[in-house]
């Protein structure tokens, strides 16, 4: 008999996102030629050099080919299946405050948790609400204002704010990167945009929620962040979906300029619809993330990813300025038959640059989870400095975990760190706990949030019980 | 309080326990000794509802209740307690938020009210100092890096924090050095009370010389034996045990090195 039959037996899944929205949408016909990216171009009014800028990232992505080197398996992906742009009809004008957004979308996001309404709103956090391929509405815009802060949707900032834009968009993510990459260069529909003046510490957490909606729809959006030199900003995402049996793709890229002494902080709480516990449907959430950092500044990413049927992203930082600090805290799920393969790059160039990666990655089930690093020291990066814990939990014995750490160092004077554990939720573990009377799904929750601990206390105040919290529901049943 | 009747218990499918009888009434303090392979922690988990131990025949009650049909939890939640024989770790879940989730479950489940956060530190504080243990202990994982005696005065901390109406020690003592010995002894004793009784499963008399048993059974093959008094743990440390098992007295004991 196994050891962790009683853990076996329980495994089932629970998914609360799940439910679908009924509102009348506008959708394109699945497909993709440069026909559909005009098209996209066109309906958000974008100047010329935004829809060359499109075209020629299709082009490219037309000649790249899909990465396979991620430790996840999935069937070849049909690009000519999928709809590239979906909207509320009602969002066709643009509403210019809540009182004209169609009210069934906000009960969706009330039915998510997330208060639209400014006054019932979480103090001191601005929301952008992404709904399939649109930007639904901004809260706090004008407050914000105030400070000199620019939080809007990037359908708005492509209009309002193009030097902007034409500086800074691909900028730290290039066109060719990868080919998921060059897929959202093409085709991304909406996204959010974040400027922070010199100086400026931002007066509120900003956050986007993103949801899929639609049905064979793909999300792609970007977010692309810019911290002016001196200034400081907080930044959360989450992401849900309805419980489908097709898989949908999100194929997003998130793009992040810390100037001189600039510091940002990213965290998101990912729950993507996961699939069912025989891995039918749920999300491909396959993601760029990258932020850059001129001298003295500080990117910080702080990721809980628990949704989506593959995981495939690796926030990263890329130290190009002198003192710099780039720093990655993550924690990852997976259950059933979910494969994550997240990780993070932290290239070292400038001088004295330091990095921090703590990845926690939990399989349940039938679970896939890998950690996929690289430090990367260049020749000048003199003085740099880099502490990596990879730290790997296994609930159950038919799930897997697997550390990939690459480490190129050179420069003499680097001081690379790398630590990695292995650990599993036992039965020993769980009758302990039953024997002090602490009922065994309590038991787990307590245990694995003990394991997270270094990874929530990064989290911003408001989020880090949400995350505690969609951890524990997302291990609800998962074991006995 | 505990009355345990023709009791027979598989471990994998093979008979461990064949027909043991026990009564333990409120205060009493027993011993059940027993050669390597005789069924004493099969008892102590077949308490405690531990998964792969099945009861295959007879009752156990306690307190009145039918203790078989209750899951684990809910016979700690009854007033069991069982201080392991391989105490595990808990990395990265303090000590400190492991007794609080504890004493929190059972005093919900016996209506007595939660302790506040000022009130449980310094119980916790308290009974550290009685097995000797530094308070920092609180703030470390459980069990985490914790030396063989620190496990077991861990579990005798845990035993003084939750007050259980019935202990079991599962060879609480073998492998602890003298002082750590006494540590478990002075905590058995500190919680000696007429409403509370104590089961100690032991393979050697010496944690006996520091806690005296009211009764002492021998258990062979699945069944007891023998019972008396605590005279009986020194008759077995001089002759062993093979001399119950076959019956004829023996003077060869392999207890003694």
């Amino acid at each position: 008999m196994s050891d962790n039959t009683v853990i076996d037996e329980r495994i089932n899944s629970k998914y609360e996102a799940g439910f679908i929205t009924d509102v009348e949408m506008q959708t394109f016909d699945p497909g993709l030629n440069e026909n559909v990216i005009r098209k996209i171009s066109a309906k958000k009014n974008e100047p010329e050099f935004m829809l060359e800028w499109r075209l020629d990232a299709y082009r490219q992505w037309l000649e790249m080919e899909r990465p396979a080197w991620a430790q996840v398996n999935y069937p070849e992906i049909d690009f000519d299946s999928i709809a590239y742009y979906s909207s509320p009809k009602s969002q066709e004008d643009a509403p210019k405050s809540l009182a004209e957004v169609d009210p069934e979308l906000l009960r969706t996001y009330e039915k998510l948790g997330i208060p639209l309404h400014e006054q019932e709103a979480l103090a001191g956090v601005a929301v952008d609400i992404v709904f399939d391929s649109v930007s639904i509405i901004t809260t706090f815009k004008e407050k914000l204002a105030e400070s000199g802060v620019i939080f809007c949707s990037l359908s708005e900032a492509v209009i309002e704010h193009p030097e902007l834009i034409k500086k800074y968009l691909g900028s730290v993510v290039p066109v060719n990167d990868n080919f998921y990459a060059a897929l959202n260069c093409a085709v991304f529909s909406d996204g959010s945009f974040v400027y922070i003046p010199k100086g400026v510490k931002c007066p509120m957490e900003l956050s986007t929620y993103f949801r899929i909606n639609e049905m064979n729809t793909g999300q792609f959006e970007r977010t692309l962040i810019i911290a002016d030199e001196g200034s400081y900003v907080s930044y959360l995402e989450g992401c849900t979906a309805p419980s489908r049996d097709e898989n949908q793709l999100h194929g997003a890229v998130v793009e992040l300029v810390a100037l001189k002494g600039a510091q940002i902080k990213y965290s998101t709480v990912q729950n993507w619809y996961p699939g069912d516990e025989n891995g039918k449907g749920g999300i491909y959430n396959f993601v760029t993330k990258r932020g850059i950092c001129h001298d003295d500044a500080k990117v910080s990413w702080t990721q809980v990813e628990t949704g989506s049927a593959i995981t495939w992203k690796y926030p990263s930082v890329v130290l190009l300025g002198d003192n710099s600090v780039g720093e990655f805290y993550s924690v990852a799920l997976t259950r059933n038959a979910q494969q994550a393969d997240t990780g993070t790059k932290m290239i070292h160039l400038g001088r004295n640059t330091r990095s921090t990666i703590i990845s926690k990655g939990i399989s349940a089930g039938k679970g896939s989870n890998s950690y996929r690093g690289l430090v990367s020291i260049s020749p000048k990066a003199e003085g740099a400095r880099n502490f990596t814990q990879c730290d790997s939990l296994l609930i159950g014995d038919k799930c897997a975990a697997n550390t990939f750490p690459y480490i190129v160092s050179k420069n003499p004077s680097a001081i690379v760190e790398h630590e990695a554990t292995t650990s599993k939720v036992s039965d020993d573990q769980l009758f302990l706990c039953q024997q002090r009377g602490i009922d065994p799904e309590k038991a787990v929750s307590m245990i694995v949030n003990g394991f997270c601990k270094s990874v929530f206390k990064e989290l911003p105040m408001e989020f880090a019980m949400e995350a505690g919290k969609l951890l524990e529901v997302s291990l609800e049943g998962s074991v006995g | 309080m505990l009355n345990i009747k023709n009791l027979k218990a598989n471990v994998d499918g093979k008979e461990i326990l064949k027909g043991l009888n026990i009564d333990v009434k409120p205060g009493e303090v027993h011993a059940i000794m027993g050669p390597n392979g005789s069924g004493k922690s099969t008892l102590s988990n077949v308490l405690a509802g531990r998964d792969k131990y099945e009861a295959t025949a007879g009752t156990i009650t306690f307190g009145g209740k039918d203790l078989l049909a209750l899951e684990p939890e809910d016979r700690a939640r009854e007033g069991i307690f069982l201080a392991f024989q391989y105490p595990v770790e808990i990395p990265g879940v303090s000590n400190l938020e492991f007794l609080k989730t504890s004493l929190e479950c059972l005093h919900a489940y016996q209506n007595k009210p939660l302790l506040s956060a000022v009130e449980f530190l310094k119980l916790a504080r308290e009974k550290c100092k009685l097995v000797d243990l530094h308070t920092d202990f609180l703030k470390r994982g459980v069990n985490e890096g914790f030396s063989g005696g620190e496990k077991k005065r861990n579990e005798i901390m845990q035993m003084l924090m939750l007050e259980p109406k019935l202990c079991l020690l599962d060879e609480t003592d073998s492998g602890l050095d003298i002082d750590a010995l006494k540590v478990v002894a002075d905590g058995i004793n500190t919680l000696r009370s007429p409403d509370r009784a104590f089961i100690l499963i032991t393979h050697y008399q010496r944690l006996l010389d520091y806690v005296q048993p009211d009764f002492v059974h021998v258990l062979s093959d699945g069944q007891i034996v023998k019972s008396g008094g605590s005279e009986l743990a020194l008759e077995l440390e001089d002759k062993g045990y093979s001399w119950l098992e076959s019956g004829t007295e023996q003077s060869a004991n392999p207890l003694k090195v």
